[in-house]
């Protein structure tokens, strides 16, 4: 890499004008750009974190076809250097005058604000649906909405209004504004791609965007001791809330090479710089559960900034998917400088926030191998609150049959119940050679204790985390053998 | 003279019962509603940032700032001996140091305040304080005071008649335990201070304070300048809830301070994280009880005990407490009370107001009364409330001596009965369980009466300030905050009826103590009862003026002239309401008026705990229905169905806003919201990561809200309303008795009585099913 193939400061749209940043220091965020440089304040911070969504603004991005895409992300914990080549849109660009955008407009008519400090959070969230409803031609449902707005935390209306506001202004189309916004993107943006890195140096500190999976090896070669950053919903925080000084991030976000999502005939392939979002996909053709899980990671602004690879990266002991890939026997692909290689998941997590990632090396994606047809799976997430809430115990199970109904083979992992995400091998020998029974299980529920010595903490004791293991096998044995038996709270018919 | 505002034919917009959008609705979609820190600061603003204390009891042995003083970017350092004026901001008693002297009394308390051009930089030189401590015992709960007898302020009791002997006399007697946890105000906005230096050592600070006179008169008294040397002012809230009625002043005191020491303004925001460890909130509650009641499940004695967390300062703790012991009745007559009140000393943050202010507390306790007592008996938790629920003379006086002469419950819960279909779904719960081996169903049907009125009598007084400008626009300033609740668009319609004009063209504008000065908080559920009285009061004034302006032209009596459609009429003439001002203006008359309100009524005498401790009743009732999962505690609120009762209604839409609201904060106080602090006094869940709030799934898709019909308050309140405030978020009460429903249908014996406290989290729901 030479000095001649860098620039320096991160170009973008903010709502219809371009701006290009001068950033004295690199981890400075969204949200702190839009409050304190733009003196845009109708974006808030609730709770720096990204759990509130107070703070949610739209990142517009031009794809390969020429369509600018929108996506909710939290302000509070990405960088604004992360910005150049985007479009940011915020609560300020929507209203054309005094005309307001549907989503507002219905707000106000549904008394959708009561102190309003959450507002501009729920507009921006209910702004991307509408658009990405207008460029789909869906009409969301109640479901639908609450998935979307999982992340927008309002303590004064109890939601009902602003899911009423947000069914209401489905049906109303796309403003001239909205157009507007997106035709600007379109027209901006394409000329505002990299081939090169983008490498800020400010106070000291360092921040690299490279935009090819070479460069960034090159990259990580060089700085060695670099914080990777890719969504920044881990990383973020550490700024935010640890107070940390990052001196070198590598933000890996704009590395193409990372981002394909791949379904070939014996496994699926995630890139590592893949958002949930996009690899929902990807868990849904591999299981249902898998597609329900990933539905209550984090909110949407947050899977629509982390990724699968940023939270195997960290080692983060909650990460609700990593269990699920243990069990399904996913392979990580690691690349450092020219060389790669590949090794089971489960062998990577080496203690908490401790891993098998050598300095200099990174994560390129991750394989998935589908389940056979006497293959047996399920992964469940329990925690205090259904959305937008850390697992206290999150397990999944994979279980190969033969033709007699007996288990050959059985790969279990839980969430919660360690430092790591841990298998379970008594439990696993317990269920090995024995049919996929009543008695079998409650020997195996036996064997949990033998595998994990949960902790106490916060999210729940020690002995809750233990018997909702144990209880939660046995929901697997019903819902693999007594599908006539209801056993989540969650599923349609019980509500309906 | 200025042109008239355009005024359209027909009736004016904006009057009382019409359902309008909250008045900053369009300014808060847009981003163009200012919050204190949207305010674009004055060049030279600086920021500061509070050191806490990380010991829950110590003895500091040394406190040693140098090194803060000379770090990058600071302007000043304040401790104790920087405070001007008393160290203090304790509300009724002066317990709550602005920053500690030798002594800390919980996690988070404040040692000291960087000042620096940042807060980034200020919180950076705070960590370079050597702070040595000497640890003394803490006591975290409420179990560890009650056990050391340490109490914040002496114990009260509420009594009548002879209690032990009723128990004893009764056929059944039960006894029981209940844990109530406390509660996060978790309003979006954090705590925030403004102060801006003025000359003669004045001060303007711009703060998020639902009690802009007690911020005032408190950083008056830190300062030490006169009262009136102090303006405070605030235009709206990001939520407050109680949050913000005492537990602004430190904030503001330091920020004071700060703008004094440096001459510059000083802005201070906490971030959540440092908000949810530094500030008090809803108290936690222990409460026993003995209860003797005969065969038809009818109460005949109760003894009880009530004992709250406190924390370390007594705060608002005696009115809450107090108030907990005004609701230990809720709905229902108990003939013989002997209930007692311990207000418990703790090693952690001082406890505060917090919407419902101690009522929500007593209800859940005779609530899980009257549920032990049906399924003792065997009989449906709603047969049994509704047999207990006050009646004719004979049954219509509560424990403190109020008689309840506007009861609307029993038809008010028939009514509900029979719209949310309880009988038939009572059936069809059962039926559930018994075809689910797994998911278990609970109904559940709880009421509530809330008390209106501060039961502190002197604080229920208010005070407005009208201005008429020649143009005929008004300005309105009242005593009253917005905090999201829609007093000020409420007030405003008020005050558009009284003229008869547009609302549109009544001004709202900040809450400012240097227009109506002396004013009580904005809390109880008080703010458009007081607010709306005393800013009609002022139209009153202003009206009676104009109408002998226009009656002299009209030729007409002033009693004659008529004020609506946005003109001035009498005889055959008629006027625009401009016009009339105008012509007022001519005619050398007063165009400003002040009004004044105070509730009539009520008493209370502290030592005898008798009296009329409330203007009113308001009431309302819920049912829930939840679905749980025997296998891991986890559960679903299916269905709920509100009826509740706001007199009759200023703004239908506004008050729907609120029991939506307050049902639904009610409900996440009692399942998801758990407060978890550890041995050492440290809140391990300080972040909407670890603090959860219910999030918009938690809702309902069956959600029927109705407001009682035809119900005016039967006391002449502002156009015969009810607050509505507070008593919403006790229907939440009825998620958790549905919970503890659906938990009974797991046992085999009808009559057994599952421990389940609050929050009813899903450990503790499965810790609570049958083994």
């Amino acid at each position: 890499m030479t000095q001649a193939s860098v620039s320096s400061r991160p170009r973008f749209l903010l709502g219809l004008e371009p701006r290009t940043l001068d950033l004295a220091d690199p981890t400075r965020t969204v949200l702190e750009y839009l409050r304190l440089d733009e003196r845009r304040r109708g974006t808030k911070e609730g709770c720096a974190e990204g759990d509130c969504g107070a703070c949610t603004v739209a990142l517009g991005e031009c794809g390969a076809d020429g369509v600018v895409r929108y996506r909710a992300v939290n302000a509070c914990i990405q960088f604004a250097a992360t910005l150049d080549g985007k479009q940011l849109v915020t609560v300020e660009d929507l209203a054309e005058g005094e005309r307001l955008h549907p989503v507002q407009q219905a707000l106000v008519d549904a008394h959708g604000s009561q102190c309003g400090f959450c507002t501009p959070g729920f507009v921006m969230s209910m702004y991307v649906g509408h658009e990405a409803d207008k460029a789909a031609g869906a009409t969301p449902d109640r479901q639908a909405i609450n998935d979307r707005l999982a992340g927008n935390l309002c303590r004064c209306t109890g939601y009902r209004p602003i899911v009423d506001a947000a069914l209401a202004a489905a049906s109303e189309p796309a403003p001239a504004q909205a157009d507007r916004l997106r035709a600007a993107a379109a027209a901006a943006l394409p000329a505002l791609a990299r081939a090169d890195t983008l490498a800020i140096e400010a106070d000291g500190r360092r921040y690299f965007a490279p935009a090819t999976l070479d460069q960034a090896a090159d990259l990580l070669a060089q700085w060695p001791g670099a914080t990777l950053l890719a969504g920044g919903t881990d990383v973020g925080l550490w700024v935010t809330k640890l107070h940390k000084r990052l001196d070198t991030v590598i933000y890996l976000g704009d590395v193409v090479e990372l981002k394909g999502i791949v379904e070939r005939p014996g496994h699926w392939w995630i890139g590592a710089g893949a958002t949930y979002n996009e690899a929902l996909a990807a868990f849904a053709g591999l299981h249902p559960d898998l597609a329900e899980l990933v539905r209550r990671i984090g909110s949407l602004q947050i899977r629509n900034a982390g990724t699968l690879g940023g939270n195997i990266g960290n080692a983060s002991p909650i990460g609700d998917s990593m269990p699920a890939l243990i069990a399904l026997g996913a392979q990580l692909h690691l690349r450092r400088g020219a060389a790669g290689r590949v090794m089971p998941i489960e062998d990577y997590f080496l203690g908490y926030r401790r891993t098998a990632l050598q300095p200099g090396e990174l994560i390129v994606g991750v394989e998935i191998p589908k389940l056979a047809a006497n293959q047996r799976f399920a992964t469940y997430k329990v925690s205090k609150r259904f959305d937008q809430d850390i697992s206290a115990v999150c397990p999944a199970y994979r279980l190969t049959l033969d033709d007699q109904g007996v288990i050959t083979e059985a790969r279990i992992a839980h969430g919660g119940m360690a430092a790591i995400p841990a298998r379970a091998p008594r439990t696993e020998a317990a269920l090995t050679g024995r049919p996929w029974t009543a008695e079998t299980v409650a020997a195996a529920m036996a064997a949990l204790a033998d595998d994990y010595a949960p902790i106490d903490d916060m999210r729940a004791s020690a002995g809750y985390r233990l018997k909702v293991a144990r209880n939660l096998l046995r929901r697997f044995h019903l819902a693999t053998t007594a599908p006539q038996t209801r056993v989540h709270v969650l599923a349609k018919e019980v509500a309906a | 003279m200025n042109a008239e505002l355009p005024i359209r034919p027909g009736p004016a917009r904006g009057q009382v019962r019409e359902s309008r959008p909250h008045d900053s609705a369009i300014k808060q979609v847009t981003g163009r509603a200012f919050y204190t820190d949207d305010i674009v600061e004055p060049a030279g603003t600086l920021e500061a940032y509070v050191a806490q204390s990380t010991e829950a009891h110590a003895r500091i042995t040394r406190l040693d700032v140098a090194a803060v003083r000379t770090a990058p970017g600071v302007r000043a350092v304040l401790t104790a001996a920087d405070v001007p004026g008393v160290n203090n901001v304790g509300p009724v008693l002066a317990d709550d140091p602005i920053f500690a002297e030798g002594l800390v009394e919980y996690v988070g308390q404040s040692l000291f305040a960087v000042i620096a051009d940042d807060v980034r930089a200020a919180r950076a030189a705070a960590r370079l304080a050597v702070v040595e401590y000497e640890p003394l015992p803490a006591l975290i709960t409420v179990e560890a005071a009650l056990a050391a007898g340490s109490y914040v302020l002496p114990s009260v009791t509420m009594r009548r008649g002879d209690a032990a002997t009723a128990i004893a006399g009764a056929p059944h007697r039960l006894a029981g335990r209940l844990e109530i946890g406390g509660q996060d105000h978790f309003y979006l906005e954090g705590q925030i201070s403004l102060a801006l230096p003025g000359e003669d050592g004045d001060v303007t600070v711009v703060c998020s304070t639902q009690h802009p006179s007690e911020v005032q008169h408190l950083v008056a008294h830190a300062l030490h300048v006169p009262v009136a040397a102090v303006t405070v002012e605030v235009r709206r809230m990001g939520g407050g809830f109680g949050g913000k009625e005492t537990q602004a002043s430190l904030f503001a005191a330091i920020a004071a301070i700060g703008a004094r020491v440096t001459g510059r303004p000083i802005k201070l925001r906490l971030d959540r994280d440092d908000d949810m460890v530094m500030t008090g909130k809803r108290h936690d509650f222990l409460a026993t009880w003995d209860v003797g009641f005969d065969g038809e499940g009818r109460l005949h004695g109760l003894k009880a005990m009530l004992a709250a967390r406190c924390g370390y300062s007594a705060d608002l703790s005696a009115a809450i407490c107090d108030r907990a012991l005004f609701h230990l009745d809720n709905a229902y007559y108990i003939p013989a009370v002997e209930a007692v009140s311990h207000r418990c000393k703790t090693h952690t943050v001082s406890n505060t107001a917090f919407r419902g202010f101690g009522g929500p507390q007593g209800m859940m306790v005779i609530e899980r009364i009257l549920d032990d007592v049906a399924r003792h008996l065997r009989l449906d938790p709603l047969e049994v409330r509704r047999r207990n629920l006050y009646g004719d003379a004979g049954r219509d006086v509560t424990p403190y001596g109020m008689t309840v002469e506007d009861n609307v419950m029993p038809q008010l819960i028939a009514e509900l009965v029979e719209s949310s279909g309880y009988q038939a779904r009572r059936e069809a719960v059962a039926a559930f369980n018994a075809a689910n081996p797994i998911l278990k169903k609970g109904l559940a049907l709880t009421p509530v009466k809330f008390g209106i009125s501060f039961t502190t009598t002197h604080l229920n007084q208010a005070g407005a300030l009208i201005h008429l400008y020649q143009d005929g626009s008004v300005h309105l300033n009242h005593g009253g905050t917005e905090m999201g609740q829609g007093l000020f668009t409420k007030v405003a319609q008020v005050v558009a009826t009284e003229f008869g004009i547009d609302v549109d063209h009544v001004k709202i504008t900040a809450t400012t103590t240097a227009k109506v000065p002396n004013t009580s908080a904005t809390a109880a559920s008080s703010g458009s009862d007081m607010n709306g009285k005393a800013a009609q009061a002022a139209a009153q004034t202003l009206k009676a003026r104009l109408a002998e302006v226009a009656a002299a032209e009209f030729g007409c009596r002033p009693e004659d002239v008529a004020f609506a459609d946005n003109r001035v009429s009498g005889g055959d003439r008629s006027l625009g309401f401009a016009e009339v001002v105008t012509k007022a203006y001519f005619a050398r008359v007063s165009l400003s008026s002040t009004g004044y309100y105070r509730t009539p009524k009520i008493h209370f005498d502290k030592d005898s705990f008798t009296g009329r401790p409330f203007y009113y009743f308001a009431y309302g009732a819920a049912v829930a229905e939840v679905t749980i999962d025997t296998l891991t505690g986890e559960y679903r609120l299916d269905r709920a169905d509100i009826l509740h009762d706001c007199g009759a209604s200023l703004n239908p839409a506004i008050d729907r806003g609120q029991v939506e609201g307050g049902f639904i904060q009610g409900m996440g106080w009692l399942t998801s919201e758990e407060l978890v602090f550890d041995g050492r006094g440290r809140l391990r869940t300080h972040a909407p990561s670890t603090y959860k709030i219910p999030a918009c799934g938690d809702v309902p898709a069956e959600f029927h809200v109705t407001l009682l019909r035809d119900n005016p308050n039967t006391e002449p309140t502002i156009h015969r309303s009810k607050a509505v405030g507070e008593p919403p978020l006790m229907l939440g009460i009825s998620v958790f008795a549905a919970l503890r429903d659906a938990v009974a249908a797991t046992y085999d014996d009808p009559a057994a009585l599952p421990a389940l406290d609050a929050p009813a989290t899903p450990e503790r729901v499965l810790a609570a099913i049958a083994p």
